[in-house]
């Protein structure tokens, strides 16, 4: 029998990890060599008004450890001792980056969350139905909408449906939709009015987000799904007796996920990093706008934590992929 | 089983006037056909014919583009026109369906148990843990070994045959009234299809269900039906008790197919010429009168209806004088009889076009996606020995997975095997230089399996044909001369050089191949499954071409067929090869008659002869299960696992046979004398 143990699964598992780490340790290297020759923080302190003296620009330099006059090699080592301890080091404005960033991740994570699972379950859908209704009124009709949002750009779609917000809250006289930051600053009451609070800001990102997710990913299932309907064991299945819509639900949908699975996890993963513009319009403080901010600033370290939050985000969306393939196809888990 | 009673039993199929049009062309036009309890009425005709579109209709499971009219009953309910719900209680309860393609019939994320199971429970009210144990019991019951562990597992660690076998279970699973099977061992090796065909009798014996067999294959029809339909350009040309049909057929068409089907004893076959019509663009009168050598004004002004006595209908204007002279199909069709001229040089003193001794080719078995790491070899060829002389066919044959192909690639590659000699016109070809490799290249070309996807469908045919020609040097007078010679040589027109592939049918396309082949005056033509893509009808007419091209030219061809009935027609000598080695070789005759080794026994008897009374009558050697896999390299006898002759021998000789490998002409311990009942 080739059916695998969960043993072997774990040591297949293990070993994939052993590659990722080499893999992140490579990529870690890379991307602090190239912030540190790409970004000049002496430019930085030097363009300040008034100008610092130059003797205390080296002892900021030095304290942050982004001097540009210890050798690189030296820089780098040092960065990675502290890193493997679990400090990221200072932002150029002397705060921790481990604090800082563990707060923008809370907050992309509140952002996207919902947008994603939203957006991912409704492409899902919309591509399945679109496909099973394959050239009628309704397929068209999806594809349309589909390519109408694929082809707006994501600042497009926000400013857009942050001024339908307004025009809402102008005939309604009231603030219905909130569409600046995560909560009303200052607002006090019960968890739920708070909870409230932060659910109607959230409605308009996580719309946005929706939207351009649920757009690619019907375009996808309806062709993943258009193979699996021409099939034989579709047949097979409604031949036993399942009409046709049971047999699509039950063999169809599942068999047309598993190339899907895939985009799922890099799309799922690479939304924590790439969200830079939702975040920015509707005033959300999260991963993609602090990596924005400190390319401005030259903080290096930031822009390396950001790059190696990244790395870490693409190695796990690989293992995810894998993982999520496997519990898809039993195909894929013998070998 | 009882002989079905014509009026006591209330048909549990009932097909009257069904015509099925895809986008305006019609596929089906007008058939009736009735199935009764416990009978098997075999379906039978070429591609196209429209014989899977007749089983599809019944199941209601026609794409929604076709345009169904007519009547199908299903136990007294009307299927055309009801809707997906209604059909859906009816499909498999009342009516079931084995396909033909087990390796995506099945949903490949689904336990096999769970899928069959689901069958269970779609039409009766039982749980979850019943339907389960019913799925075992159904597994059982179709053969498979250790059901209860089986029907955990996935489709993809089940063999093709075990999946159809687990087809056949979900099928029976709610006792249907009627079986439909639509090509349902096409694409099984040949010993797998007996075992198959096997457990479908079982399966219809349990159920007392009526099937209805959808082939192209007489031998499988002959074997299985009570009755047989031939149908033709989506009509039913001819439908008689199979004995009947077999023995005496009255439709010329039926005539022609019969006659085209190699068999033992037949050294002529009567090819149809011409190809099936265009459905679209049907002439005036009887679809087949543009092929048939009897058409006269009659037939070419009104289509004939299936009429005659209820137990032998024929739908040809000619039956009545068909039957009246006694007609056989050497008599409808004209055939060129070759001059059986046996070549009267000793055999021994023939020069060796081809020799191959210990031939060995192994593929690394790689393990991991990105650094793989060799964790084995898979035996792909273990030693395989050939010889032919000047002017010798030697048939190769064996089941998928034996190794034919891979012999073929190491022996077209020229250069030196990995272990073992191949000896070409009596080069080494360990030894070749390069310039010695280029000039060999022209004297053995090869004639691939799918004539359509080995001709580039954007060159014209001229170009096809004249490329071998242009790659040996060859100056633009020769290459313009020798064009329309070739094309005239394998039976077509000069003219047809200047079209593209997609205008001819599939027999000229294999033409085109042959020619193509025999451009630059090979003296070895190694044939890939020439003929298995085609018809029967078209496959006989490029059977006696090669036959014809080999006493004109003097080719010497080896040919590789998993089809034994066209192998012992074609062939001087036969190969028989397993798990990558030969196990039996010598002149046709002889091993067809007299086989040996008890693999080329259980493979004859295997193969379904086209006749009704000795399909029936003759005994066979089943083997169980599938050839096993060519990775674990066996030190002894290959075929141990399966050997029903091993099965039987005490422990000494079992050593033998497991630790110490074989060798001669017939590659086995125990080589059994005893002579096939002739078929």
């Amino acid at each position: 029998m080739r059916r695998i143990a969960s043993r072997t699964v774990l040591a297949y598992l293990t070993k994939r990890l052993g590659y990722y780490a080499v893999l992140l340790a490579v990529a870690v290297f890379l991307s602090y060599v190239l912030s540190s020759l790409a970004l000049s923080p002496r430019g930085y302190f030097e363009g300040r008004q008034p100008p610092p003296p130059a003797s205390s620009v080296e002892a900021q330099l030095t304290a942050l450890g982004i001097n540009d006059h210890t050798p690189l090699m030296d820089r780098f080592t040092t960065w990675a001792s502290h890193a493997v301890r679990g400090d990221l080091g200072r932002t150029i404005d002397s705060g921790s980056v481990g604090e800082e960033f563990g707060r923008r991740i809370g907050v992309s994570l509140r952002l996207l969350l919902a947008g994603t699972a939203l957006g991912t379950l409704a492409g899902i859908l919309a591509g399945a139905w679109g496909a099973v209704r394959q050239y009628r009124f309704s397929d068209r009709a999806v594809t349309l909408f589909a390519f109408l949002l694929l082809s707006t750009p994501t600042f497009l779609l926000a400013v857009l449906l942050k001024i339908g917000a307004m025009r809402l809250n102008q005939s309604a006289g009231s603030e219905l939709i909130a569409f600046t930051g995560e909560k009303t600053p200052g607002l006090t009451g019960s968890t739920a009015t708070l909870l409230g609070d932060r659910a109607i800001h959230l409605l308009l990102p996580t719309l946005s987000i929706a939207l351009g997710t649920a757009a690619a990913y019907s375009r996808y299932q309806r062709g993943t799904m258009l193979d699996v309907l021409g099939s034989d064991f579709l047949r097979t299945a409604r031949a036993k007796g399942l009409t046709r819509g049971r047999a699509v639900l039950k063999h169809g949908l599942r068999t047309a996920l598993v190339p899907m699975s895939t985009f799922f996890a890099y799309g799922f993963l690479a939304l924590f990093t790439g969200a830079a513009f939702t975040e920015k319009i509707f005033g959300w403080h999260g991963m993609g706008s602090w990596f924005i901010d400190a390319i401005g600033k030259s903080d290096v370290n930031s822009v390396v934590a950001v790059n190696v939050f990244a790395a870490v985000m693409v190695l796990l969306s690989g293992f995810l992929a894998d993982v999520l393939h496997a519990a898809l196809d039993p195909r894929v888990r013998t070998s | 089983m009882t002989a079905p009673h014509a009026d006591a039993d209330p048909p549990v199929l009932d097909i009257t006037g069904l015509h099925v049009d895809f986008d305006g062309a019609p596929a089906v036009r007008g058939v009736d056909l009735a199935l009764r309890r416990g009978e098997v009425l075999g379906l039978v005709g070429e591609s196209g014919s429209g014989k899977s579109t007749v089983a599809l209709a019944a199941m209601g499971l026609l794409p929604r583009t076709a345009r169904v009219r007519g009547s199908v009953r299903a136990g007294g309910t009307e299927l055309i026109g009801a809707g997906d719900r209604e059909l859906s209680r009816l499909r498999g309860r009342r009516m079931a369906m084995v396909f033909q393609d087990p390796l995506s019939a099945l949903t490949p994320v689904h336990r096999v148990g769970d899928q069959i199971a689901e069958a269970v429970r779609t039409h009766q009210d039982v749980g979850r843990v019943h339907a389960r144990r019913r799925a075992v019991e159904l597994l059982d019951l179709v053969g498979i070994p250790d059901p209860e562990h089986r029907s955990r597992a996935y489709p993809h660690e089940f063999s093709g045959g075990m999946r159809q076998r687990a087809m056949i279970a979900m099928a029976i699973a709610n006792d249907p009234d009627v079986i439909l099977a639509d090509e349902p061992t096409t694409a099984l090796d040949v010993t797998v299809q007996a075992q198959v065909l096997e457990v479908l009798r079982t399966a219809q014996r349990e159920t007392g269900a009526a099937l209805l067999l959808v082939s192209h294959d007489l031998g499988v029809i002959a074997g299985m039906a009570d009755r047989v339909a031939v149908m033709y350009a989506g009509r039913i040309v001819e439908s008689a008790p199979a004995p009947e049909l077999f023995a005496a057929p009255r439709m010329p068409y039926t005539m022609g197919l019969l006659g085209a089907v190699p068999r033992p004893g037949s050294r002529v076959l009567t090819p149809v010429p011409g190809a099936p019509p265009e459905l679209r663009l049907l002439p005036r009168g009887c679809a087949f009168a543009p092929r048939c050598p009897l058409a006269d004004d009659t037939c070419r002004t009104a289509e004939p209806e299936l009429a005659g006595p209820e137990e032998h209908r024929t739908a040809c204007v000619k039956a009545p004088e068909i039957a009246a002279r006694d007609l056989a199909a050497t008599d409808v069709y004209p055939v060129d009889e070759p001059a059986p001229v046996r070549a009267v040089t000793p055999r021994g003193e023939l020069p060796a076009v081809l020799r191959v001794e210990g031939l060995t080719k192994t593929f690394p078995l790689l393990k991991g996606a990105a650094f793989g790491r060799r964790v084995g070899s898979v035996h792909a060829v273990d030693g395989v020995d050939l010889d032919i002389r000047r002017g010798e066919t030697l048939g190769l044959v064996g089941e998928s997975g034996s190794g034919k192909s891979t012999t073929l690639l190491e022996i077209l590659r020229l250069a030196a095997p990995e272990a073992g000699e191949v000896e070409v016109l009596g080069h080494r070809t360990s030894e070749l230089t390069k310039r010695q490799i280029k000039a060999l290249r022209g004297s053995v070309q090869i004639v691939f399996q799918d004539p359509m996807a080995s001709l580039d469908p954007r060159q014209p045919v001229g170009e096809i044909v004249a490329e071998p020609l242009r790659a040996q040097g060859a100056d633009r007078g020769a290459v313009a001369r020798r064009i329309p010679e070739l094309l005239r040589l394998v039976g077509l027109e000069a003219a047809h050089a200047a079209r593209f592939p997609h205008e001819f049918s599939g027999g000229q396309r294999q033409r085109i191949g042959i020619a193509r082949a025999l451009a630059v005056e090979p003296r070895l033509l190694v044939l890939d499954e020439p003929v298995s893509a085609l018809d029967v009808s078209v496959q006989a007419g490029i059977l006696n071409l090669l036959r014809r091209l080999k006493d004109e030219l003097g080719l010497a061809y080896l040919f590789v067929s998993h089809d034994l009935s066209v192998v012992r027609h074609i062939a001087d000598r036969v190969s028989v090869m397993y798990l990558g080695r030969t196990v039996e070789s010598g002149a046709v005759e002889e091993v067809f008659a007299r086989p040996r080794h008890p693999y080329t026994q259980a493979l004859l008897s295997a193969v379904p002869v086209p006749d009704p009374v000795a399909e029936r009558s003759r005994s066979r050697v089943l083997l169980a299960g599938d050839p096993p896999s060519a990775v674990l390299r066996a030190e002894g006898c290959g075929f141990v696992g399966r050997c029903p002759v091993y099965a039987g021998l005490g422990a000494g000789d079992r050593a033998r046979c497991a630790g110490e490998r074989p060798v001669g002409e017939v590659a086995c311990h125990f080589p059994q004398p005893r002579p096939f009942p002739a078929a």
